[in-house]
């Protein structure tokens, strides 16, 4: 019998009177999507595993409006980033951590002019220093050791705040066989979701930019397409299912590299 | 004679000076149509980047053939703009080569160099031509460059093959004629870059050779003159506003979209944080429809635009098909305010809806592959965003989803239709599977 799995939330700590060392933003994709409520568990699971003192917002946790701002909609996005500061100013939030990018864009560069000021990490930083501190061991010879992995940028991750190196040092901390695509980095490609494109229909052109980008990824021959952002997840999933390869190519987060590792 | 070609010369210098002078105070006009704006960032790091970037060229060079092709081009005009210092002293003055005597034997050590940048200039400038017309690169071919963009692009590197052709017949006819031992024409030494055209040359009359260094003395310095003015009219005014646009682009992470200071004083009385202000009017409108709703810099961005289509060969949008080309959002908003300029602001069009449509865009997915790959930091998602801005605050339009979306945030506090407090069943779930 395992232990049972701690899921702290911000008002159970603070009726004990606790603060946690950091809060794990989990995002509305990491809170509904089914795809990434699986890389909301895994995380929780290493979280758990290296016992470290975090804790959610739970049902408080409300949408950062980056769809919102992206879309056009400043009011929307502003009502939601004041609420949403008071919450965090409430509970004396000074460290995050969250698995998507477009909230941890918004929450790092955006609150501060709304009075919001938090040390935000996006997950594959915040995994690339537990490795580098030895906090979190990867197993030798482990699943994915010699397999070759892609990485594909999330643009609010890479282009938007120049974080390029960080999931990638977690792909080689698996020893894994990291392969990169024809645009990479500086370069990548976006997946199409972005700019609030992931709420509608793309408009006319001759291709989806998914395909696009997913025609390029397998012509890495990777087995797996290493995603860290839930918008990223769904639109090379679907992609790698158009392209029916899904039996052979896996698309997975960071975290469930680890996690499965 | 020689006070008629110093007096037409001083003509031609002060014409083009004046045409320049309007053509500029138009242009600085129009680009303080613009609101106001401040860069983010020590001025100390901007100059930085400004060296780097608009001096050193250094994003020119992520495509290696054409940044060193550009870099020849650009060191040529630098450079040589010092013999051009020369030139227009010796067109005042009346005199020829008035650097020679005073700068010695150094003076052909320079000369010659000079030549050589010259044949740089000409070799780079036709590799682009073939590589803009003969060659499919795709971004020289997108619907946005026909007509006045493309002839602009090839008219521009055919001047510049012109001027340097001239500067090099007129130092063959020159040394032709210092060979003949002509009255004025100082000994320069061997230049061995013209010492080529001398054959095209050789065997006329002196009388012939004289005319014909004059006419390229002329060829040369009146056409740098209109190209001068030229490149006012034109995409080739990058070489200017290079250096401004860099210097006043903004240092803060790309992801950050501007903060609407006039929203945040209305969502707090909206919240209740904050009391009216007595008479403080509503702001007027909300993002942008026309460039005098855009901020300064994005105009002065238009400006600084050379239409390379970096930004455009990149852009996912535009790479599958879709309306959206950021170069044309640039041309479009120097269009709008030329069209503006000239006609004023009040002539029943708009840039959102005249020169831009809907569609392009709302096909743009915020990945800025466009800012990151500009060479002079120009920002065509900055002003997507405001005519966004305007499309959804001003005109409340947006797509139907996009209504789902916004209407879900406001009553679920997400942007899908679930239900609040079920944001943290995930929790139970992982629970019991453990």
């Amino acid at each position: 019998m395992p232990e049972e799995i701690k899921i702290p939330t911000m008002a159970e700590l603070a009726a004990e009177g606790r603060n946690p060392e950091i809060l794990f933003w989990v995002g509305c994709a990491g809170s509904f999507d089914d795809r990434y409520k699986k890389v909301t568990k895994a995380i929780i699971r290493i979280l758990n595993k290296l016992d470290i003192n975090f804790a959610v917002l739970g049902t408080e946790e409300s949408c950062t409006g980056d769809p919102a701002r992206r879309a056009g909609n400043e009011f929307l996005f502003q009502m939601q980033a004041m609420s949403n500061i008071q919450v965090l100013d409430g509970y004396g939030i000074k460290k995050i951590v969250t698995a998507c990018p477009h909230c941890f864009n918004t929450l790092k560069n955006e609150y501060p002019d709304l009075g919001g000021n938090y040390e935000v990490l996006h997950h594959s930083q915040y995994l690339q220093t537990l490795i580098k501190d030895g906090k979190l061991k990867i197993a030798e010879g482990g699943k994915f050791k010699g397999q070759k992995i892609t990485f594909h940028d999330s643009c609010y991750l890479g282009r938007a705040n120049g974080v390029y190196e960080a999931p990638r040092a977690v792909i080689e901390a698996l020893d894994a066989d990291l392969v990169e695509m024809k645009r990479c980095k500086t370069k990548g490609l976006c997946c199409g979701a972005g700019g609030a494109q992931m709420f509608k229909d793309a408009e006319a052109g001759n291709k989806e930019i998914n395909i696009e980008r997913t025609e390029e990824a397998l012509e890495t021959g990777a087995e797996v397409i290493a995603a860290a952002c839930p918008f990223c997840m769904t639109m090379m999933s679907d992609g790698v299912k158009n392209k029916e390869k899904e039996k052979t190519v896996k698309v997975l987060d960071l975290a469930e590299l680890i996690d499965l590792n | 004679m020689a006070y008629l070609e110093q007096i037409g010369f001083l003509i031609l210098l002060g014409i083009s000076g004046w045409l320049i002078y309007k053509r500029v105070s138009f242009i600085k006009r129009n680009i303080n149509m613009g609101q106001s704006y401040k860069p983010k960032g020590p001025s100390s790091e901007r100059f930085k980047k400004m060296m780097l970037l608009a001096f050193g060229q250094k994003k020119m060079f992520d495509k290696p053939v054409a940044g060193i092709m550009h870099f020849l081009i650009y060191i040529g005009f630098v450079l040589i703009n010092i013999e051009v210092l020369e030139i227009i002293l010796d067109g005042i003055f009346g005199t020829h080569r008035l650097f020679a005597p005073v700068l010695g034997s150094f003076y052909s050590t320079l000369i010659n160099f000079f030549e050589i940048l010259a044949l740089g200039v000409i070799v780079s400038c036709l590799i682009f031509l073939i590589r803009r017309n003969v060659l499919s690169i795709d971004r020289f071919h997108k619907s946005e460059m026909t007509a006045w963009p493309k002839l602009d692009a090839n008219l521009i590197l055919i001047i510049e093959i012109v001027l340097m052709f001239a500067i090099l017949s007129m130092n063959a006819n020159d040394q032709i004629l210092q060979n003949a031992g002509a009255e004025h024409y100082t000994e320069t030494g061997s230049l061995f870059i013209s010492e080529m055209l001398i054959p095209l040359y050789n065997g006329m009359s002196v009388e012939m050779n004289l005319l014909l260094e004059r006419f390229f003395w002329w060829i040369h310095i009146a056409g740098i003159f209109a190209f001068a003015v030229y490149v006012t009219y034109s995409k080739h005014l990058h070489i200017f506003m290079a250096f401004p646009n860099t210097y006043f682009s903004n240092l803060s992470a790309k992801g950050k979209i501007k903060n609407m200071d006039d929203v945040s004083n209305e969502v707090k009385i909206m919240l209740g944080m904050q009391q009216p202000e007595g008479d403080a009017p509503p702001p007027s409108s909300f993002g942008a429809k026309d460039v005098n709703q855009l901020s300064w810099k994005n105009l002065m961005d238009a400006y600084s635009c050379t239409e390379c289509g970096r930004c455009t060969a990149e852009c996912p949008a535009n790479i599958t098909g879709k309306k959206l080309s950021p170069r044309k959002i640039m041309m479009d908003t120097r269009d709008r305010m030329e069209d503006a300029g000239k006609h004023g602001l009040e002539n029943g069009k708009f840039l959102l809806g005249d020169f831009i449509k809907e569609e392009e865009i709302m096909a743009c997915t915020s990945c800025n592959a466009c800012v990151e790959a500009c060479p002079v930091s120009i920002n065509p998602l900055e002003i997507i965003l405001e005519l966004r801005r305007y499309k959804v605050m001003e005109e409340s339009k947006t797509p139907p989803e996009w209504t789902a979306m916004m209407t879900n945030i406001e009553n679920n506090f997400a942007p899908w239709a679930f239900s609040p407090s079920d944001r943290f069943n995930w929790a139970n779930e992982l629970k019991s599977e453990n």
